[in-house]
């Protein structure tokens, strides 16, 4: 399989413009600095785009995915916090498991009553909030409060610069994390069954049926792999910014959305890829970062956002009526 | 009464009509409402059968109920739209802000009603302008109903924290807050509103063609290309009056509130589509009427206001109508599994 | 035959409630046979092949494949003995390659986990050779053309190892060049020892095809032999119970100089109709033939405004059509009842009333309010016009028998100040006795309302039966007009076979 389909060329050659035309607006945009800052800020939505983007190809879509992220993060922070526990690699094995369960309770209700997953996904992500708030509490969890090892995480780095003035820059070991996990997706979508499968249930569920996949399996890995990246990317947040804030994430749906129909993928299913995403959603994130560069008011962001996914979905939709004829 | 006409068929009364229309699922609901007055009644009698208590539903059930009914009309042709919050949001906030414009340095408590009749025509000609927005870009560019709505929600809540800055707009003209403060004859105005829309839009949907259209372009949209429903138009149409009535729900609740601000109503979105679906309307189109959507929104407000009592959190209150929302879908796709 | 039959069904019952949906039937299929199993709608032939598949498990009767007798044949079991269901739908998946859609059911069978993209790349070149076929192995399915679709799905079932392969109506989405090509393949597959059982209704293809017929009528078998004991008046009269009509419609005599109701001049459609002229008279019922592909639809979708394309001079009783849409087409006196009456003709939850109104909106509600008392009356009167078969007009149309339905999309049109009624494909899907009844319904009102009816079909029999003149057309001409005495089936037959043959060489 080529890593590169012709939309995902498309896509590329979107970014690379978009690139030069900040640049030359704002030269600043080119400095390391800026670029690491960028590249940082693509980790966490861009996880939870990997999960979308599974739903969009298998022909759903989920506005739950970062209730289960909040959830996954207080859960495990706060449970830190009580037992004073200080690991890596338990904490995060939690949270991406709790997401993955919650993601069950999507394929469950989505499989079984055969509903529209966007209303299920309004559902769920209501209930979640709804008990991660009113259960477990909603008061953030600080720095001062926030486990050692999980701020280490956050800050580890694998290059660290020094600026003239001394002062250093480093890129996130995090990116990392994403490029191995945003590959891993790549490999099962196009050399496992279990990955075909979902393009093929997207593409038409019943045909799926009739060859022999095993549609409820398909759904869910779907939503359960959806679920674990969210939870993951949301511990991973918290151990960012150094902050567990229930709260956290409310609107967030919107832009992984419009990243991953950014990137290609189609809403009707049976079309998207791990390339497009990867690029749909540095440029959504570049564009937002770069308002300011480009001496836009951040005021603007949201309808800036809102602007590219009405164009990104405005192009999809020629693109998949041509396609239709 | 009856009547028997020329050909020999009975003649309803548009009551009867109603009730036939009404079905199964409106019956239902009325039994859920009385189920949830009587337990939350058994529960804390004083507090809940208090004329306090219903006075300050009908104050809050309007903007919901009104939501409710918008997103019901987005549902009858198959689609859906999320942008109603923003839209309300929006429609506070530009007649807030030509309020700020109008007053100048005397402050809006000097604004008379014309400015405030003014202000309600800018509102909700807001609302139509945004619903015609999200209509040409589904009928016009054929994009996705979720996807646009998703994408013209953002941009109009950008468009609010544009025109706000940030912060509330707080302080309208009193005769904007009688809106959603005052009564008539001991009756809060909201509700007369709601109860005026709800008889108005019933009989919008089920006597007049522009109704049956839209059932008709839900229930099969080929099928009404074929029999020559301008499907198009229509589409645009029913958007424009879905925001419209998102429009007049914003300023029910900026005048209740007297502050418009981005992020007010957020979870209404999610109540709006229960109510919706909980009211007997098939998200996949054709299906939907307004009195079971106002049944819902009334049931589910006594059984808010109920909770609340219980001292239950605002947040375990999401939750419910979270898991409301999926046992109906659930019972819904099980009856119709058990109808096949 | 030293061989048993490759399968052979014996005294197979299946019922659904109350309808008994096949009765005692046996058919046995050779190894490298070329069965045509033939039927109308509701024949039992869908429910036989879901048998055959595995689907559905017979009420009585056995199965035996190779002389061993199955029990408990289920879809798996049944994939297994090399038995391939090639549906009408096809069950390919647009978005994906074609090289994907060949290999995914054997990498499925073989209960793979990982996908070895070279692997099924060399299976599906490998199929598509031993087809003889040429096929871009990266194009997506969706890009492809009905035939293109078709092949791959036969390759599909061939890669499966399929010794049969069952064909749900395969030509009907094909033109006459693509069947010669779909035959050639079905001849190369039995040369490699492959049977197929052909499921169709038309007669010219089973006669050139298969080898050996069984007709079906009412979910028995009232039929069956080598195809040379057959001929298209012998199937037609197992297929339907009856002799063919031979019967014709006259139509009453007209001023040629009066008005004509449809007068079409030099009418070119985009690039799939060319210069089509021609003129209806009130009271006629004109008859359009040709293969799938001819140009027959987009015509009459150009003349019910679904069509902007259109160029030359379109007159309905002398005033100029040029229809920017639909509604200005029904507001011109044309009325259209579609080729697919579920997709594209019946709001199917609704009522027999709201399906009835549909089309005459303006009529009932000329300033939005609906005139609910007229438009009960006024459909009161087309449900008793239309003989329609039902509880009242407040039933839903989905509760209504094909035939019902059928009643209800033209009846439609009766409400409206239709002049001109194009239908396409007026009984497909229809029970014989209904039929009869929606003709003559058609006929008085051709003779009474003095409408024009334009009656596309593939229905040699019912058109040379039902209509005055019939023409045909290919490849967006008109190429024939039949009339009086030399309107006749034959006739139908020759002209449109000349057409196939022409494209084959």
């Amino acid at each position: 399989m080529k890593l590169f389909s012709n939309t995902d060329v498309v896509i590329a050659l979107i970014l690379v413009a978009a690139m030069v035309f900040i640049g030359l607006i704002n030269p600043a945009f080119w400095q390391l600095p800026n670029i690491f800052s960028l590249l940082k800020s693509n980790v966490v939505i861009g996880l939870m785009a990997l999960g979308v983007l599974l739903i969009m190809i298998s022909g759903g879509i989920d506005v739950s995915f970062t209730a289960f992220a909040v959830a996954a993060m207080y859960l495990v922070v706060r449970t830190m916090v009580a037992l004073d526990f200080d690991g890596v690699i338990i904490p995060f094995l939690c949270a991406t498991a709790i997401g993955a369960l919650l993601g069950l309770m999507n394929a469950g209700i989505i499989h079984k009553f055969h509903m529209i997953p966007l209303i299920v996904t309004l559902g769920t992500a209501s209930v979640v909030r709804g008990l991660v708030l009113g259960l477990v509490g909603t008061s953030n969890v600080n720095i001062n409060q926030m486990p050692e090892a999980l701020i280490e995480v956050g800050r580890a780095n694998i290059v660290t610069l020094e600026r003239a003035n001394g002062t250093t820059f480093g890129l996130s070991a995090m990116i990392v994390v994403y490029i191995v996990i945003a590959i891993s997706i790549h490999l099962i979508l196009t050399r496992t069954m279990i990955g075909r499968s979902v393009y093929a249930y997207g593409a038409d569920p019943e045909a799926a049926k009739r060859v022999g996949f095993k549609t409820g399996r398909t759904m869910i890995f779907v939503y359960c792999t959806a679920g674990a990246l969210a939870g993951f990317a949301g511990l991973l947040h918290s151990s960012m910014i150094w902050l567990a804030n229930p709260r956290d994430f409310v609107g967030l749906e919107l832009d992984v959305i419009a990243a991953v129909v950014l990137g290609g993928a189609s809403i009707f299913g049976g079309r998207g890829t791990v390339m497009g995403t990867v690029l749909g959603v540095f440029i959504l994130v570049m564009i937002q970062n770069s308002l300011i560069l480009m001496g836009i008011d951040t005021t603007w962001q949201r309808v800036v956002v809102g602007g590219m996914l009405i164009c990104a979905v405005a192009v999809t939709a020629l693109r998949d009526r041509r396609a239709l004829v | 009464m009856s009547q028997t006409n020329a050909t020999g068929t009975t003649e309803e009364s548009f009551g009867q009509r109603l009730i036939r229309a009404s079905s199964h699922t409106n019956i239902q609901l009325g039994v859920i409402c009385l189920l949830i007055l009587a337990t939350m009644t058994a529960l804390r009698p004083q507090m809940f059968m208090s004329s306090y208590n219903f006075e300050s539903m009908a104050f809050f059930m309007p903007e919901l109920g009104i939501l409710a009914i918008a997103m019901m009309i987005a549902m009858l042709t198959g689609g859906i739209d999320l942008s109603i919050v923003g839209v309300a949001n929006l429609a506070g906030i530009t007649a807030g802000t030509v309020f700020g414009y109008l007053a100048g340095e005397a402050g809006v408590g000097a604004l008379g009603s014309g400015a405030v009749i003014f202000g309600v025509g800018v509102g909700l000609l807001v609302g139509v302008l945004a619903g015609l927005v999200n209509g040409l870009l589904i009928s016009g560019l054929k994009i996705t109903p979720i996807l646009a709505t998703l994408g013209t929600g953002q941009v109009f809540i950008g468009l609010c924290l544009v025109l706000t800055g940030g912060p509330a707009i707080v302080g309208f003209p009193p005769a904007w807050t009688w809106l959603g403060n005052g009564k008539i004859a001991a009756i809060p105005v909201p509700f007369v509103l709601f109860v005026v829309l709800c008889v108005g839009l019933s009989l919008l949907l089920s006597r007049t063609s522009f109704g049956l259209r839209l059932k008709l372009i839900g229930t099969n949209p080929k099928a009404a290309i074929y029999t020559g429903i301008e499907k198009g138009r229509m589409i645009v149409f029913s958007y424009m009056l879905t925001g419209g009535l998102a429009a007049m729900a914003g300023i029910l609740l900026s005048a209740r509130t007297n502050a418009a601000k981005s992020d007010y109503g957020s979870s209404y979105l999610l109540q709006a589509v229960l109510i919706a679906v909980l009211g007997g309307t098939n998200p996949a189109g054709g299906k939907g009427n307004v009195l079971g959507v106002a049944l819902a929104v009334i049931s589910l407000t006594l059984l808010a206001s109920g909770l609340q009592m219980m001292r239950v959190s605002n947040h375990l209150i999401n939750f419910v109508w979270g898991a409301f929302l999926i046992v109906v879908i659930a019972l819904n796709a099980l009856r119709s599994r058990k109808g096949r | 035959m030293a061989f048993p039959p490759l399968i052979e069904l014996r005294g197979i019952s299946k019922r659904f409630g109350g309808v008994r949906a096949l009765d005692n039937v046996s058919m046995t299929i050779d190894r490298a046979q070329i069965r045509c199993l033939a039927g109308e709608n509701g024949s039992g032939k869908s429910t036989l092949i879901k048998i055959m598949s595995g689907v559905y498990q017979p009420d009585a009767g056995e199965i035996l494949i190779d002389g061993k007798a199955m029990d408990q044949l289920d879809p798996a079991i049944s994939i297994g003995q090399g038995v391939q269901v090639i549906y009408q739908d096809l069950s390919l998946f647009p978005t994906l390659k074609v090289v994907e859609n060949l290999f995914l059911n054997t990498f499925l069978r073989e209960r793979q986990k990982i996908v070895n993209w070279r692997r099924g790349r060399e299976m599906a070149r490998e199929v598509l050779d031993r087809l003889d076929v040429d096929l871009d192995l990266d194009a997506t399915v969706e890009t492809l053309p009905a035939a293109g679709r078709q092949i791959v799905a036969i390759a599909r079932a061939v890669l499966a190892e399929a010794r049969l392969i069952i064909m749900d109506e395969p030509t009907t989405a094909l033109t006459g060049r693509e069947v010669a090509r779909l035959f050639r393949i079905v001849r190369d597959l039995q040369q490699q020892g492959i049977a197929i059982l052909f499921v169709s209704h038309k007669m010219r293809e089973m006669l050139e095809i298969s080898e050996a017929l069984t007709v079906f009528r009412n979910g028995r078998k009232v039929a069956e032999g080598p195809i040379g004991e057959f001929d298209e008046r012998a199937i037609t009269r197992a297929m339907t119970g009856r002799d063919l009509n031979t019967g014709h419609f006259t139509a009453p005599a007209f001023d040629p100089q009066a008005t004509p109701r449809l007068l079409l001049e030099g009418v070119s459609v985009g690039d799939s109709v060319h210069d089509v002229s021609l003129r209806l008279m009130p009271g006629e019922v004109v008859g359009l033939s040709g293969l799938i592909g001819a140009g027959r639809t987009r015509l009459a979708k150009a003349i019910f405004g679904l069509r902007q394309d259109v160029t030359g001079r379109m007159e309905v009783d002398g005033r100029p059509l040029a229809p920017a849409s639909v509604s200005d087409a029904i507001r011109a006196g044309v009325a259209y009842v579609p080729e697919d009456r579920l997709s594209e003709g019946l709001f199917l939850n609704r009522s027999i009333r709201d399906n009835a109104i549909s089309a005459a909106m303006d009529r009932y509600a000329p300033r939005l309010w609906l005139n609910h008392m007229r438009a009960r009356s006024e459909t009161g009167k087309m449900f008793r016009d239309m003989q329609i078969a039902a509880p009242g007009t407040e039933v839903p149309v989905s509760t209504l028998s094909g035939g019902n339905q059928q009643r209800v999309v033209i009846g439609r049109w009766l409400m409206t100040d239709a002049r001109l009624l194009i239908l396409n494909g007026p009984t497909v899907g229809v029970d014989v006795g209904s039929k009869e009844q929606i003709h003559s319904i058609i006929h008085g009102l051709a003779h009474d309302k003095g409408l024009a009816v334009l009656m596309i079909s593939d229905d040699l029999p019912e058109l040379a039966a039902n209509c005055n003149r019939v023409f045909t057309m290919e490849d967006g001409r008109l190429t024939g007009e039949f009339s009086g005495d030399a309107l006749t089936e034959e006739a139908l037959e020759t002209a449109l076979a000349s057409v196939t043959r022409k494209e084959t060489a």
